[in-house]
């Protein structure tokens, strides 16, 4: 036996679900305006967390903690400035002083013609020592690492990226065969993990690693180092390395107090920052964009709402007049409202979602759904939903059926 | 017997000031059960305004309206609705039907606040719209229907529930004499074998004639009554 108040509540949704059905065009309308509104929401911000976190994940595959060391003063204003690149000499004080370094790597590089066989291809260059791997993050999918031989100048080696295998050996083995760098033969005693394209969009994998010594008497001709690469110790500040590299640097370069540097140093911790930052503002942007939606679904659904009011006053009016209580009419039309709101929120969620994670996939962006803005964007078109729908029949139910039923 | 309607002193003004208007003026009737009124008078003579008393669709300004002993005006909205749901059946002069609904939905409303079961209510409501002379239109939508035929889903609704009291608005208005007639009878039938108190409008004598008492109004007041005949 149901309760008298399940038994009203129960006629209550018969009757919502009969008005919904008598009136299909109103319905879709108010429907579809939650629709948009929670779908755009969504969708913006959706996007919007999704290239943050792309831009997190590139920050990170740049390498964790790095401290970058590059010749020339930062750039201010036109011009800039240029340095005189640094000196293996150099990197053996960094190591020797700069206590709080974790991994100290050199980097020089060049573009150089590969060959293999019949099979060529112009690549970057990278003269280094195993350090390099890991202050850049690299890993060694087949093969070694370079040897202190090796390192020393003796047996040219190399190290290679999956892009630049690929276009030389396609699907060929490639560890222990001998390519020609240049006019250097080295054999490839390790291949690196591939890392995909990085935030610009450059392909990371194609390049090729020497040992330092080789490259630099063989490939460039000269002993230049043209950066060096740092990662800090855990439990050592990054600023206070930073600070001790730039103290070192300017005296072995020589620079006077009051003297600007002729080199600058660059951290991945500043980069993130400064990336995040952009893409804080780009989800600002598209959530403002996205709320607007919002409003302007939100006002559709009042318009919608409040255009049927007299239509609906006299429904209510004949309500009350053949019986009904105020309540049974109210909780009749608060059914309808929600259940509109309810399925126009779940649709919009779901079109916002799949919109979202089409683009991102299309784009190659990680996908992210924020479900705190998804529950914010519902709420609110939900709340405009049952506002409208229901205010002015909770007016219209305390009126005379006689009133109600003149109502124009 | 005591009797099932009572108006005393009733009034009912509409506006203010310049505007006033006084519908009804001093409005003394009582109805017996049982009895079968029609209400004749004038255009603007309060007619409609105290059908719409009787029918608990809108107060008296003063006076007092008893319903079965019950004094109406010490009654919450609430409780109006229950006189309206169990009590009374109402026939609109503009019938009042809900739009895009079909014939037997509408007649079926009624039942549906009294908590009817569904397959009850449609039988129900069938039963009512064959009686008015509809059962082939039943699942016409008011606007598929002629002024008539939409009287008489109007008069269906207002019988389904086999209510105390029916009152009716002027609910011959729009029908053929022959049709007329064939409605006459079905109310004083529901009259004599139900008991059904009935009071309705009418402008025309022959209409009248079908009832035993007639009260007739003029300017707000009963001009003419024939008093009961029971
Ligand atoms: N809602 C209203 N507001 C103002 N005046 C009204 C209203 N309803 C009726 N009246 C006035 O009250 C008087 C009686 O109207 P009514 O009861 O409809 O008369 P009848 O049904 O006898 O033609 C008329 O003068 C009419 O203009
Ligand atoms: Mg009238």
């Amino acid at each position: 036996m149901l309760s008298s108040w399940s038994r009203v509540l129960f006629a209550a949704m018969v009757m919502a679900v009969r008005e919904v059905r008598r009136n299909v065009f109103r319905s879709s309308l108010t429907v579809l305006g939650i629709v948009i509104g929670v779908a755009s929401v969504i969708a913006m911000v959706s996007l919007g967390k999704s290239a943050s976190e792309q831009v997190t994940q590139n920050v990170a595959k740049m390498g964790n903690n790095m401290i970058m060391l590059m010749p020339g003063a930062p750039r201010r204003g036109p011009g800039g400035g240029s340095g005189a690149p640094f000196t293996p000499a150099d990197v053996k004080a960094i190591i020797q002083q700069v206590t709080g370094a974790q991994d100290v790597a050199p980097e020089s590089a060049k573009s150089a013609l590969v060959v293999f066989g019949n099979r060529n291809h112009t690549t970057p260059i990278r003269g280094s020592t195993n350090a390099w791997l890991r202050v850049r993050g690299w890993k060694v999918a087949e093969g070694r690492e370079f040897t202190d031989a090796e390192l020393g100048g003796a047996n040219p080696a190399c190290m290679m990226g999956s892009s630049t295998r690929k276009e030389l050996f396609g699907n060929q083995a490639a560890l222990d065969e001998t390519v020609r760098v240049g006019n250097v033969s080295c054999r490839i005693v390790g291949l690196f993990e591939t890392k995909g394209r990085s935030g610009g969009g450059d392909d990371q994998d194609d390049f090729i690693l020497m040992p330092l010594r080789v490259f630099q008497r063989r490939i460039q001709g000269k002993t230049d180092v043209s950066s060096i690469y740092l990662t800090v110790k855990p439990g050592r500040s990054q600023t206070g390395v930073v600070r001790n590299l730039e103290m070192l640097m300017r005296e072995r370069r020589h620079i006077g107090p009051g003297e600007d540097d002729d080199f600058h140093v660059a951290d991945t911790k500043e980069f993130a920052a400064a990336m995040s930052t952009v893409t804080t503002t780009l989800t600002a942007l598209l959530g403002g964009i996205a709320g607007v939606s919002l409003l302007v679904g939100g006002i559709g659904i009042m318009n919608i709402m409040l255009v049927s009011v007299t239509e609906r006053t006299r429904e209510i009016g004949i309500r009350l007049s053949i019986g009904a209580r105020g309540r049974e009419v109210l909780l009749q039309f608060l059914a309808e409202a929600v259940g509109l709101s309810l399925l126009g929120g779940v649709v919009g969620m779901i079109v916002g979602g799949a919109g979202s994670y089409a683009a991102t996939r299309l784009m190659g962006m990680p996908f992210s759904f924020p479900p705190e803005i998804a529950l914010i964007a519902f709420v609110f078109s939900g709340g405009v939903g049952v506002l409208f729908g229901y205010l002015p029949a909770r007016k219209a139910a305390r009126l005379n059926p006689i009133e109600a039923l003149r109502h124009e | 017997m005591s009797p099932l309607v009572s108006l005393r002193g009733v009034e009912r003004v509409y506006g203010e000031g310049e505007a006033e208007v006084r519908a009804l003026d001093g409005i003394d009737l009582d109805f017996m059960p049982g009895e079968l009124v029609a209400v004749m008078g004038p255009s603007g003579s309060g007619k409609s305004t105290c059908m719409n008393i009787l029918g608990c669709l809108d107060q008296p300004t003063a006076g007092s309206y008893k319903f079965a002993d019950n004094e109406t005006r010490e009654l919450t909205q609430d409780q109006l609705a229950l006189l309206r749901r169990y009590y009374l059946g109402f026939i609109f002069q503009g019938y009042n039907l809900l739009a895009r609904t079909s014939a037997v939905d509408n007649v079926e409303l009624p039942l549906v606040y009294r908590g009817v079961a569904a397959r009850e209510r449609r039988e129900r409501a069938l039963e009512a719209l064959r009686l008015v002379g509809l059962e082939n239109r039943a699942h016409h939508a008011p606007s598929e229907l002629s002024g008539g035929q939409q009287q008489r889903v109007a008069i269906a609704r207002a019988i389904v529930t086999g209510p105390s009291m029916l009152l009716a608005d002027e609910p011959t208005g729009n029908l053929d004499t022959a049709r007329k007639d064939d409605i006459m009878r079905l109310l004083v039938n529901l009259n004599e074998r139900l008991g059904i108190t009935i009071v309705m409008v009418t402008h025309e004598p022959e209409m009248a004639e079908y009832c035993r008492r007639q009260v007739h109004f003029r300017d707000g007041k009963v001009a003419e009554d024939t008093g009961a005949r029971c």
